[in-house]
């Protein structure tokens, strides 16, 4: 795998709110073609990684660099890093003004210049491998939340970017919904897409994986491969953190 | 109710219905027009201006605008700032206006959640790109109960502008009935010619509000 | 400070005039915003039963205070009631009954806003916990609704304040009149009274209502957070 080309790398970086370290010292490079699953107890830090590839948060040590570019917020190229770069919140963040086609089709437009039929038939497209074609005159409030998220999933696409960032995309929907929206996810990995998510779902980050991050306490702890991490975790912590998602059987005295 | 009476009042309310009508337009058009400034430059928090802005929207929501008019029409000429009634109107009104639709502005700017703006900021959007398609909008859509109460309330405070010695509905009614004791013919006049002003705002605002409402919330 | 007229405040008994007819505006706003709490709390809880009679009645009133000037119907009362019913009004009877009727119907409509925002689910859970009818609506509806209510309703007593500056139009003497004789009475000696007088008036009524704004401001802020 890393003879691909590296696309994202976060080298030491060190983010403080305030005075508190949300992370200390994190490298971490992202391939071509590779699925990286950042998991870890609340307020690790995972989604904040996610948020500074995006040049969405300043860092205060370190360097985030996208194909030997630096990501910043404050620079002029961010923008154009960002079209590259796709990401999709927890919170979905459809624009509650614009119908579904035009949540998915305002940026290609706006941002890209892109020719509008080109970008509608595209935006289409898009809507019907995800299922919702009959939704796109639609309001974002007439949606679920799995469809809701679908559409953010479709609209980071359409940008054509050549990394995605998926931030606890299914930790606001209901459980019945949460499987529609990992599907998606797991189609783009059988494509190939490279990505980076941050997730709560274990048996999801297993399937999908090919290297698994497990954060704590603003510090990467463990390095691994699916299986490894999963079947053969190597710290305390990992295997600590695992055990808090099995139930031992209730012994009634 | 004396109809001959009625009618031949009708002419004279008939013209200072204009006044009104012509004063409070651009009144509220420069209310708005503060109103957008003021309020991008308290959003933005941009220093001095932010501050100054602050002043500006405290001693304008809180005195009467019939003390600011007296203020601007009776007070400034004695420190060398003379001005014509109907200017001093409409800079009243737009003065009194702009620190009302600054603060419904800028709470609709405050009520669209950050992560909206890094929303439209992950999809590669510059500043003026999310600004505009993004923000405004939405901010636009909450304002708009706010802003239909604000334009509602600005028609409604017109009737100072009597005053000031403007011949508008008030002062046509006050002179006739001075002159004539026609009172109640005047009072009627008087009710429906605001009515005829105020109640096609109501409806129109009515229907924005709800249309907005419709795009957005779906009720 | 003569070129500004603000000496004229200084002469003789011109301040304590000034401030009584300050003391009018207040008097008139108090006994407005009084009347407007005793009539608009139980119009308000009226309203928010779903009756549709009342509704309806309510409505138009609502409707009429919120489109007319209340100007005009400063107009309609004092110049009305002495052409119909043949008795002169005090002019400052004729600004109560006016501000009480308008203070009334916004009461009202504050009142019952409150009433319906607070969750079905508020009532539902403290029968649930076994209270009844009166202790929730004592202990878990009234709190909450007096939080919703009291900043709004600050927030009614400084536009009353502001609005009872209309009342000059119909010949009460409140401050803005006394500044005006005042003026008046000075023109020879001091000419540019009008930018001392008038600037003062416009002090008095911010020195009046900012800090109600910026407790109803403070009010608001707080308890939405909780």
């Amino acid at each position: 795998m890393s003879k691909r080309e590296e696309i994202i790398r976060v080298d030491h970086i060190t983010k403080r709110y305030d005075e508190n370290a949300v992370l200390d010292d994190f490298s971490l490079s992202v391939h071509e073609g590779e699925v990286v699953v950042i998991v870890g107890p609340s307020g690790c830090g995972k989604s904040t990684i996610l948020r500074i590839m995006n040049g969405l948060e300043p860092i205060q040590k370190g360097e985030v660099t996208y194909r030997g570019e630096k990501v910043d917020g404050k620079l002029g190229s961010i923008t154009r890093i960002r079209e590259k770069v796709g990401m999709v919140f927890q919170s979905y963040e459809l624009f509650p003004h614009k119908t579904i086609l035009q949540n998915i089709m305002l940026a290609s437009i706006l941002v890209q210049k892109r020719d509008r039929r080109e970008v509608k038939e595209e935006a289409l497209q898009l809507l019907a491998r995800v299922g919702l074609s009959e939704k796109k005159d639609a309001y974002p409030r007439q949606l679920s939340g799995g469809q809701k998220q679908r559409v953010a999933i479709v609209r980071a696409l359409a940008m054509h970017p050549e990394v995605l960032l998926f931030d606890e995309v299914t930790a606001a929907l209901d459980p019945e919904m949460v499987r529609e929206v990992l599907d998606v996810l797991l189609s783009l990995a059988k494509e190939g897409k490279t990505m980076v998510i941050v997730t709560h779902e274990m048996s999801f980050a297993k399937a999908v994986a090919d290297r698994v991050i497990f954060l704590d306490g603003g510090h990467m702890e463990e390095e691994g491969t699916a299986s490894e991490f999963f079947d053969h975790p190597k710290t305390e912590r990992a295997k600590q953190f695992l055990h808090t998602f099995t139930y031992d059987k209730v012994e009634r005295e | 109710m004396n109809w001959e009476v009625i009618g031949s009042y009708l002419p004279l309310y008939w013209k200072a219905m204009l006044l009104t009508l012509r004063i409070g337009w651009i009144g509220i058009a420069f209310a708005i027009l503060i109103g957008i400034l003021v309020a991008i430059v308290r959003f933005y928090k941009v220093p001095v201006a932010s501050q100054i802005a602050g002043v500006y929207i405290e001693i304008f929501r809180n005195t009467p605008l019939l003390v600011q008019l007296f203020f601007l029409y009776f007070a400034l000429p004695r420190i060398g700032i003379p001005m014509k009634a109907d200017f001093c109107g409409a800079l009243g009104l737009a003065l009194l206006g702009g620190s009302y639709m600054a603060e419904t502005f800028r709470s609709g700017l405050e009520s669209v959640a950050k992560i909206q703006t890094e929303s439209a900021l992950s999809l590669g959007m510059n500043k003026s790109q999310m600004v505009l398609h993004i923000i405004f909008p939405q901010a636009f859509s909450r304002s708009v109960p706010s802003f239909v109460a604000n334009i509602i309330f600005l028609l409604k405070e017109t009737s100072v502008f009597s005053a000031i010695s403007l011949m508008d509905l008030m002062f046509t009614a006050k002179d006739l009935i001075g002159l004539y004791y026609k009172t109640s013919e005047c009072l009627v006049l008087l009710v429906v010619f605001y009515a005829l002003i105020l109640i096609p705002v109501s409806v129109l605002g009515d229907r924005l509000e709800r249309r907005v409402r419709h795009a957005e919330f779906g009720d | 400070m003569q070129n500004l007229g603000i000496d004229v405040l200084f002469k003789g008994t011109n301040m304590m005039r000034l401030l009584g007819g300050l003391w009018v505006s207040l008097r008139i706003s108090l006994i407005a915003v009084l009347f407007s709490i005793l009539l608009g709390v139980p119009l308000g809880i009226l309203m928010s039963r779903k009756s549709r009679i009342i509704r309806a009645i309510t409505r138009l009133y609502l409707e009429i205070v919120r489109i007319m000037p209340q100007m005009v119907l400063l107009f309609i009362v004092f110049f009305g009631t002495t052409r119909v019913f043949g008795w002169n009004l005090d002019a400052e009877v004729a600004s109560v009954i006016v501000f009480s009727f308008w203070g009334c119907a916004e009461m009202s409509d504050l009142v019952r806003g409150a009433l319906i925002s607070i969750p079905k689910h508020q009532y539902e859970s403290a029968k649930a916990l076994g209270m009844n009818s009166l202790t929730v609506f004592v202990f878990i509806i009234l709190p909450q609704t007096i939080r919703r209510l009291l900043p709004l309703s600050i927030n009614l007593v400084t536009r009353m304040i502001k609005t009872t500056s209309l009342v000059m139009m119909i010949g009460v003497v409140e401050v803005l009149k006394v500044g005006q004789q005042i003026i008046e009475a000075n023109r020879t000696s001091s000419p540019n009274a009008a930018f001392g007088v008038y600037g003062t008036v416009l002090l008095l009524y911010f020195i009046g209502c900012w800090p109600i704004s910026m407790l109803s401001k403070y009010l608001e802020k707080k308890w939405n957070n909780v």
